[in-house]
């Protein structure tokens, strides 16, 4: 079968991934660019050619951009992918120009023109253009251009169906020079044209301009070192040379909108669009209703997540108790149900609160919004060395740091968004929540304040602020340190507000579930299985021994008194409780004992693992009510040193700190990785974050007791 | 004169810029020299400020806009 690659490139919100999904739908795969660590979209689709002829087309959507000049790491794709010297260019490009500002869409797609790759120019949102009074003559502008001219309203699918019989088709290379850019630098553009075997004129002139962003040449005459001498000899100035470029394309497409477009009334942007500028970047009012939006987002994912999370929880448990009692006993079943799905639920369970934290961002960028809110909160944002971008991830990581350190990638700044990514795990996640209210359920009283106020709640309330204070803190302090990459542009534009397309929507929840599902989860489940096997194990044969004592205990009585004893001395027996013990001398100062050690590392699966760990260690039975029980336990256990109670004040305030600020999460960790491209970043963020909770810790534990 | 400079309401047009980078970001971006800017609004804290040029409204950083120079319309 014939296959083609296939490129769309277009203008942000020109609706390029709306025409990206309706070519693609739902066999769409999302991996990063090689070396960068933007999102590469690709997807296959199906077509026939006028002869009947079958043809798949591998599509890949670019990152939006307003020239093929990269000034962001994701501008540096499109460059990549069309003018790379190594010559894998697409057999096609699809250029998606916003019909309501044809002239800008125009400046991109001459550039693909002159690179003589096979275009197809999609001028989207017909209607609007319609409904505007422009009337754009698009027979003459195809004649002009030299290429297929499709006139689509991608969001009702309209022009999609033109658009694949145009791709299956055979596309004409485009034969005229749209501006002469050999005659701006002819020895240049000639030299490295004839050594490098490049395709167009504009190709070698692209390069002269972009000679350092080229990671690899194809074997030949030239190497990278080489174009930097020809430039030099030559006295080759690139940003001149792109000015001249920028305003000779103008000058031709000025005169050719002159002569294509016609514009009956008087282009405007609507009303109610301006109006609802009024109000949501309005000095009182864009504030407020923007705490209403967070507010209701925060709802969201507390309470409506919370169903199908304890669905998840439920089922999962169900699950865990049939294998159990249906797989023949021993160490494959031990493995399945208590390491790997446990491992399991435990990525499954957030499913839904990245989902709907997803849902909302998706929401509120492709309403235009989030364009809005980077404006009124910019100026703010910046003082602590993070982007108006910023607000949206560091609000999400109320939730979950992983979808909201995805969420970054909106961030243009490398510094702003390695900033960004570094505080999030500060802002206290929904996992801390079940930590906080145990030992706030411990250690405050629950007598109200003023005879109102709740106390409880308030220090519930008190940790939040705390980690967000260390947010901001954290930020402006590295500030200092991160150095940036590339400048820091906040040009952007302030999109028509519209109505968000929820095919679009559903997609990127999907896309994103599946990241966290397949990335995020390979590590997480190879983490349970490794704690699984430290706590289910021991050194010598005192494990081995306690671990019979235990279970012929229970196979004569399950609720017999000293059964539950046993089980607590095997864990201590473990090597992950002598891991604990082996910890005891370095957390000891904060006011933990190796039982909280054990846990300590158990959390580094995921905080809320504390409880179960906890559970585990004081043998609390699965009987009743567990947290409550936990809790009695707990409170009951007795510091063997002081002779009083084992959880004070002290260790409490203590243990919420050292949870409030350490980066005990494998999710988190693995998707920094990911995202930032490899270890250094986590690693940093593992130490800075490690270091900031032991001393908080030893601060609040020293200081109360 | 600066687009910095500009009151809300206010109409320019753009004559020429002092940043090179800048300059290339904003000239593919549809802001060239010739073309009429209107100063659209400004966030609350009075920076960025919103522009309007041809059919489209971009949010520019003060400092940004302070290499920007513009001259009266007419």
């Amino acid at each position: 079968m014939k296959k083609i690659k296939v490129a769309l490139i277009g203008n942000p919100n020109s609706g390029k991934s709306t025409l990206f999904n309706a070519l693609t739908g739902l066999s769409q795969k999302v991996a990063n660019f090689p070396g960068v660590t933007v999102e590469k979209k690709t997807g296959t689709c199906r077509l026939k050619t006028p002869e009947g002829e079958p043809v798949t087309a591998e599509c890949i959507d670019l990152p939006g951009t307003y020239s093929l000049y990269p000034k962001t790491i994701d501008e540096q794709i499109p460059f990549r992918s069309l003018c790379d010297p190594s010559g894998k260019v697409p057999d096609a490009v699809v250029v998606v120009a916003e019909g309501t500002n044809l002239k800008r869409s125009l400046f991109l797609c001459s550039q693909v023109i002159d690179l003589k790759i096979p275009v197809v120019l999609v001028v989207n949102m017909m209607d609007i253009v319609n409904y505007r009074g422009i009337r754009i003559d698009l027979l003459k502008l195809s004649e002009k251009l030299g290429v297929k001219v499709i006139p689509a309203i991608a969001r009702k699918g309209i022009g999609v169906k033109e658009l694949k019989e145009a791709l299956a088709g055979t596309l004409p290379v485009p034969e005229t020079e749209f501006i002469d850019t050999a005659g701006f630098a002819p020895l240049v553009v000639g030299t490295l044209r004839e050594k490098l075997g490049l395709k167009s004129n504009y190709a070698a002139f692209q390069l002269a301009n972009n000679v350092e962003f080229i990671t690899r040449f194809a074997p030949g005459e030239m190497g990278k070192q080489d174009v930097r001498d020809l430039l030099k000899q030559h006295q080759f100035d690139g940003t001149q040379q792109q000015a001249r470029e920028t305003l000779e394309r103008y000058k031709v497409i000025t005169l050719l909108m002159k002569e294509c477009v016609k514009t009956e009334t008087k282009q405007q942007r609507p009303f109610w669009s301006r109006r609802l500028d009024d109000i949501l970047t309005h000095r009182f009012w864009g504030y407020i209703v923007f705490l209403s939006v967070l507010f209701l987002i925060f709802q969201a994912i507390f309470s409506w997540a919370a169903y199908p999370m304890e669905f998840i929880d439920w089922t999962f448990a169900s699950a865990g108790g049939y294998l159990q009692e249906a797989l023949p006993e021993g160490v494959l079943n031990d493995l399945i149900v208590n390491g790997i799905l446990a491992g399991l639920a435990g990525i499954i369970i957030f499913i839904p609160q990245i989902a709907i934290l997803f849902a909302f961002i998706a929401l509120l960028e492709d309403t235009g919004y989030m364009a809005r809110v980077s404006f009124i909160m910019d100026r703010v944002m910046r003082r602590y060395g993070l982007s108006g971008r910023s607000v949206i991830p560091l609000i999400g990581g109320v939730a979950c740091a992983v979808p909201s350190i995805l969420s970054t990638r909106t961030i243009q700044s490398f510094k702003q968004r390695i900033i960004t990514i570094m505080v999030i795990p500060l802002m206290s996640c929904s996992a801390r929540l079940p930590v906080y209210t145990l030992i706030i359920s411990m250690i405050i009283p629950t007598d109200p304040v003023w005879g109102v106020i709740n106390r409880q709640g308030l220090v519930l309330m008190a940790m939040y602020l705390i980690g967000f204070f260390a947010a901001i803190g954290a930020a402006a302090f590295m500030k200092w340190f991160v150095r940036a990459r590339d400048r820091d542009f906040f040009v952007m534009e302030l999109p028509l507000y519209r109505v968000p397309r929820w095919r679009n929507l559903g997609m990127t929840i999907i896309e994103k579930v599946k990241i966290f599902l397949f990335d995020a989860g390979k590590i997480i489940i190879a983490i349970s299985i490794i704690l699984w096997f430290l706590s289910s194990r021991g050194p010598g044969e005192r494990y081995e021994s306690l671990k019979v004592q235990a279970e012929q205990l229970k196979a004569t009585d399950e609720s017999a008194p000293g059964l539950r004893e046993l089980q607590s001395l095997q864990l201590e027996a473990s090597y992950a409780g002598k891991m604990g013990k082996w910890m005891e001398p370095v957390i000891a100062p904060l006011g933990f004992d190796w039982k909280i050690g054990i846990a300590l590392v158990t959390s580094f699966a995921a905080r809320e693992v504390f409880v179960g760990t906890m559970s585990t260690i004081y043998s609390a039975g699965s009987h009743a009510g567990t947290e409550r029980t936990v809790r009695e336990k707990m409170m009951a256990e007795v510091n063997p040193v002081t002779g009083g109670p084992r959880y004070t004040v002290a260790v409490g305030w203590s243990l919420m700190l050292f949870y409030a600020f350490a980066l005990q999460c494998m999710s988190t960790i693995a998707v920094v990785r990911r995202e930032t491209g490899g270890w250094k970043w986590p690693a940093i963020q593992f130490v800075y974050l490690s270091a900031l909770a032991y001393l908080a810790s030893l601060l609040a534990y020293q200081g109360l007791s | 004169m600066r687009l910095s400079e500009l009151k809300t309401g206010q109409r320019c047009i753009i004559d020429s810029f002092t940043d090179e980078m800048l300059k290339l970001k904003l000239m593919e971006m549809g802001c060239l020299p010739g073309e009429v800017v209107e100063v659209v609004r400004v966030a609350p804290p009075g920076d960025p400020m919103a522009i309007a040029v041809g059919s489209y409204v971009l949010g520019i950083r003060r400092s940004e806009a302070e290499t920007v120079v513009v001259r009266e319309v007419g």
